[in-house]
């Protein structure tokens, strides 16, 4: 595939980050960057501050200690997509009318809401009803968004979670796709992802509490 | 703009889809008019004096009901993380939700307070001032409601509270309510009602904004 830099060079990096919740802390003082093209797994146990560190950098929780800074950004742009355990689907409307939503709220950059459901497999399914589909479909449905609106930085969470091995391969598919792009991806993880290119790849095992 | 517009249209399409919920909040605002008279005895002059209380009363309750619906699927389901990462600003996501919120819950109420003012045995000038108020002090409500739901939505069971926290602050809105159809300056109580209701309406996108975005931290 043909390197084709969609995005500005970003960098995220993390100095000095202290993150945790509810005045406990699941990480501290840790240091870390990451540049366009790359992207860092996130693996660690459960309950070691994974989702945390993800909430952080999406300014969702105010980190504890330290700073990190998106660099290459313009003042006011958005420049990520927080994929989260949970899918934001809403029974009662449909699949397209699902993705058409998110599509207008953080702007139709990307591909049309059609590609993108026959991108994730759900083409075939755009006008049911979004509250029938399974827990791997709505998967899916969650990461079609990530495709109608191009946005460099990709914050996931568990984006393999409920997929079947097909799924698997889609997801590792987007992700090296969207590094190819010029992008970046921060993503906790269970299971192994593994990118065709593996010098791209940086791993982050947290939560190894005494 | 087209953000905005996107978002009503969502929360529109969700709110007339799930078509019972409305129906159901309309049911119940007739039957709390309609047992007070049984709890109170077949007095007719009583009945038409305490009416415009109980229209009032009986509005204020229905609305609670409709408050839960308005943040908590959205927080549950993971909407609310990712409207914050829109471009549109959290305060307009939560006006355009008001919007929404008094248009399926407080419109329909308004819609069937005729007939409830018929059944307390309310006459033909106090009838239109009750939809009048109504029509006045309802958009206070639902702002005074979304400010509480956004404060309880990180709660579990918050739906239970929202409603004690925002008892007080629908005070004023039941006086001046109450006011604009009994007293007889009722037409200065319509003002103070819409200028509680232009208030409240202004505001309230930026306190429940401001509540939501310190609840997830």
């Amino acid at each position: 595939m043909t390197v084709r830099h969609l995005f500005p060079p970003l960098t995220l990096r993390a100095t000095g980050l202290s993150w945790g919740r509810g005045g406990m802390a699941l990480g501290a003082n840790v240091s870390f960057s990451v540049t366009a093209g790359q992207c860092l797994l996130l693996r660690g146990p459960n309950g070691g501050g994974k989702t945390t560190l993800l909430l952080t950098l999406a300014g969702i929780i105010a980190p504890l200690d330290g700073s990190f800074a998106i660099a290459g950004a313009g003042e006011d742009e958005r420049v990520l997509h927080y994929c989260g355990h949970r899918n934001a689907i809403k029974p009662r409307l449909t699949v397209q009318e699902n993705l058409a939503f998110w599509a207008e709220v953080n702007g139709a950059t990307g591909s049309p809401a059609k590609a993108a459901l026959d991108e994730v497999g759900l083409g075939h399914l755009a006008d049911l009803d979004a509250g029938y589909l399974s827990a791997g479909q709505s998967r899916r449905l969650a990461l079609a968004r990530l495709l109608v609106s191009h946005r460099p930085l990709w914050l996931l969470d568990e984006p393999t979670a409920a997929l079947d091995s097909e799924g698997h391969e889609l997801v590792t598919r987007l992700l090296d796709r969207h590094l190819d792009m010029g992008g970046l991806f921060i993503a906790a993880t269970h299971d192994p992802i593994t990118l065709p290119d593996l010098a791209r790849m940086e791993t982050l095992v947290m939560g190894q509490q005494p | 703009m087209t953000i905005l517009r996107a978002m009503l249209a969502r929360e529109l399409r969700l709110a007339l889809r799930g078509g019972g919920d409305v129906l159901t909040l309309v049911l119940f605002f007739v039957i709390v008019g309609a047992i007070v008279p049984f709890a109170v005895g077949p007095d007719r002059a009583l009945l038409a004096r305490i009416a415009p209380g109980i229209v009032w009363i009986a509005a204020f309750l229905a609305m609670l009901l409709g408050l839960d619906r308005l943040f908590r699927p959205d927080h549950d389901d993971g909407s609310l993380i990712l409207l914050r990462q829109s471009e549109l600003p959290l305060s307009m996501v939560i006006a355009a939700k008001l919007i929404v919120h008094w248009l399926v819950s407080a419109v329909p109420l308004i819609i069937a307070s005729p007939f409830l003012a018929v059944l307390l045995s309310m006459e033909g000038e106090a009838l239109w001032r009750t939809i009048l108020s109504l029509l006045l002090g309802t958009p206070a409500l639902a702002a005074f409601g979304a400010i509480g739901a956004a404060v309880t939505v990180s709660i579990r069971r918050g739906g239970l509270i929202a409603p004690i926290l925002i008892a007080p602050l629908s005070i004023p809105v039941l006086i001046f309510g109450t006011g604009s159809i009994t007293a007889t300056q009722s037409s200065a109580a319509m003002l103070f009602l819409a200028a509680l209701s232009l208030m409240a309406v202004a505001l309230a996108p930026f306190a429940a904004a401001l509540a939501i975005s310190s609840a997830e931290d």
